[in-house]
């Protein structure tokens, strides 16, 4: 065991990766030279060297769409998209192309890629640079889209997505790149399609994913001691393939879901999530499913206004406690 | 400026450079540049202060050492000539005679900023100065000049987009599909490049196939030029017969400004990918603030005193607008909703 921030987390998942399997490339905009500009890929140029960690110019189409070039041929890239704010700038590759090729080819054409990009806000870089859109890639058939919370989750599902023979689009946060956590040594290797219950409780389940995952859990720390409300906290990390498994099951046993989501409201994460569950559980349900989300604005710069407009510990707690007491 | 001489010219460049010295400023002239640009430098030092302090938040871009650039070119303007730019754009915003408090005081996120503390330090408008933005994304507003030049072709206005960009973005796609509209459609925009030699961590010669900027719309038919944009009036020399270009109905002009930027890439840029020697000869043999101060002094059109004075006066703006941009009072709450929609 070690402790690990989420930023070295990133640079361990993506070595070991390149270290098992020489068809693993990376590249991206200062990735290699300057180690990223979050400095989440320090180091990988010394170990891997200039033709595997690739520093590229600012030419976001032509990244992804060599990266898929290369996969198409067996490959397996890994590109950086530093902010994914500027997923729109390259979105044909991740909306048309990518998730497209094996179905349009009859299976031939394979897309064995991961794109890794820094998400979300609490930074105060402004409308252009803050946004979750974790939800314009779950929209679209043939993307595969992962968020985890924690650095050992950030290893571990790295590894499931080089090894995930699709195209895999994984966020990390911007504001958990300081954040550390206990990872075990040596190979650690995820699932994609995985929730994990990060902590059980009995009274609610709160569905919540990346940054939103701590507040969640503060939350639900708060609604025990303050209000003796005992919720269970499910990390989603996975949104395609969805462990519906896990969800329902928690559901079904709190009998109340919550939803705690970065992105503007309307079509967030969450919305699809209360739409499976209410198919799906309905008469597990004791109330109505609460979504607690950014409202339905662009990010401000301000930093007050920016904290107001996030899902805060306070929000959740206020909007559970009003809740399950209604 | 024939389009034939494109590529000779941008060739010639360097050699231009150094052996062509750009007409001389009358002392007005003068004396405005080194005022306007002093404006600019105090500023982001007080902005980079500020930063420090903890006071604004988020990215911070400065543009010290840059400022013959946007000073220069701003000379050969007319009213209702357009601006726009990329996120390095505090001294844009003052070039085109936005208020000091206004700029810091949105850097600040408080109710007085430009945006109000919406938009920050790289999203920041004024319609009425004809500055749009001001733009996070890198290279969206190549397309967007380009427009604002449709606009004014369309209205049979005289005026001309001045659309600024950086080295780095000049390797974005949207730029070369820009070219290629305003070629076609012959719109009166100068595509001012502006070459401080890194995009990020990243040199010129290690994110560009071919360096010299200048030549990038030469498939699409556009000239450009080379230019030393540490030299003010080589800027104002060569903004003025862009403009005229553009004015009599020649189409889009690239102008591409060799310049530097003394700070890293944001306030959180240690900038360990260039060495301290090459910073320093820029600041000490190349400095676009000092050029101006050497000839007032050398043709005695000014006196210590005199450029003191003005550096008195200008830090006294400044004072005003850190003073006005830490007392002013926070966005209210329901500010997050508004100018979402119309
Ligand atoms: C589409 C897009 N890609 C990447 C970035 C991140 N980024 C911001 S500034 C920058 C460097 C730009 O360099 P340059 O165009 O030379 O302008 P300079 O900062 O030197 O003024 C990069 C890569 C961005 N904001 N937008
Ligand atoms: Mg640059």
């Amino acid at each position: 065991m070690a402790e690990l921030t989420y930023r070295d987390a990133v640079a361990r998942g993506i070595a070991q990766e390149m270290e098992r399997d020489p068809d693993v490339v990376f590249l991206g905009e200062d990735v290699a030279g300057a180690g990223g500009v979050f400095k989440a890929t320090v180091g990988l140029l010394d170990k891997f060297g200039p033709l595997r960690v690739r520093d590229t110019p600012i030419s976001e189409q032509a990244i992804l769409g060599a990266a898929m070039g290369a996969a198409m041929t067996g490959l397996k890239p890994i590109a950086e998209i530093m902010f994914s704010d500027f997923f729109a700038v390259c979105f044909d590759y991740i909306a048309n192309e990518f998730p497209k090729s094996r179905y349009m080819s009859n299976g031939q054409l394979k897309c064995p890629l991961v794109v890794r990009t820094g998400n979300g806000a609490g930074s105060r870089f402004g409308a252009q640079h803050s946004q979750s859109v974790e939800n314009w890639c779950m929209m679209i058939p043939g993307l595969k889209v992962v968020a985890p919370s924690n650095p050992r989750d950030v290893i571990g599902l790295m590894a499931a997505a080089v090894r995930d023979p699709d195209p895999v689009i994984f966020f990390e946060h911007k504001s958990l790149y300081a954040t550390k956590g206990e990872v075990p040594d040596g190979e650690i290797v995820d699932r994609l399609g995985t929730a994990t219950i990060a902590r059980p409780g009995k009274d609610a389940t709160i569905l919540a994913l990346a940054l939103m995952v701590p507040r969640a859990l503060a939350a639900a720390e708060k609604l025990k001691s303050e209000h003796g409300i005992d919720c269970e906290v499910v990390d989603v990390r996975s949104l395609v393939p969805l462990d519906t498994q896990t969800i329902l099951g928690s559901v079904a046993r709190t009998h109340r879901m919550f939803t705690v989501e970065e992105n503007p409201r309307l079509c967030g994460w969450g919305a699809e999530l209360a739409s499976i569950v209410a198919d799906e559980a309905f008469y597990d349900l004791d109330g109505p499913i609460v979504r607690i989300t950014t409202p339905h604005i662009p990010l401000p710069a301000a930093d007050l206004l920016e904290d107001i407009a996030l899902p805060s510990v306070e929000r959740i707690v206020d909007r559970v406690n009003k809740s399950m007491n209604a | 400026m024939a389009i034939a001489s494109n590529k000779a010219a941008a060739q010639s460049g360097s050699a231009r450079r150094e052996t062509e010295v750009p007409p001389d400023l009358t002392k007005d002239q003068e004396i405005a540049a080194f005022r306007d640009m002093l404006l600019i430098r105090r500023f982001e030092e007080k902005a980079g202060q500020l930063y420090g302090m903890g006071l604004i938040g988020g990215f911070c871009h400065l543009y010290i050492g840059q400022e013959a650039v946007v000073v220069g070119m701003q000379m050969s303007l007319k009213a209702g000539d357009q601006v726009i730019t990329g996120y390095r754009d505090h001294g844009h915003m003052l070039a085109c005679g936005m208020e000091s408090r206004g700029v810091m005081a949105e850097l600040t996120g408080r109710r007085g900023g430009y945006s109000k503390g919406k938009g920050g330090s790289m999203h920041m408008f004024s319609v009425e100065k004809s500055f749009y933005g001001g733009h996070g994304i890198v290279g969206a507003q190549v397309p967007l000049g380009t427009g604002l030049a449709f606009a004014n072709k369309y209205r049979g206005n005289d005026n001309v987009s001045l659309t600024y960009f950086g080295d780095g973005a000049a390797n974005q796609g949207q730029v070369y599909e820009s070219f290629n509209m305003a070629k076609l459609w012959n719109l009166p925009v100068i595509y001012i490049i502006e070459n401080n030699q890194y995009g990020m961590g990243t040199a010129v010669a290690r994110a560009s196939a071919t360096t010299t900027l200048a030549t990038r719309g030469s498939a699409h038919g556009i000239p450009g030029e080379s230019v030393d944009g540490m030299d003010v009036r080589a800027v104002k020399a060569v903004g003025e017969k862009a403009v005229k270009w553009c004015r009599d109905g020649n189409g889009p002009i690239i102008l591409e400004m060799m310049t530097y930027r003394y700070r890293g890439h944001s306030m959180s840029d240690p900038a360990k990918y260039r060495t301290k020697e090459e910073v320093d000869k820029y600041r000490t043999e190349r400095d676009p603030i000092e050029q101006v101060r050497a000839r007032l002094l050398a043709k005695k059109l000014s006196s210590d005193e005199a450029l003191k004075k003005i550096d008195t006066e200008v830090r006294a703006i400044v004072n005003d607008a850190a003073e006005f941009a830490t007392n002013d009072a926070e966005p209210d709450a329901s500010e997050l909703y508004t100018d979402v929609y119309a």
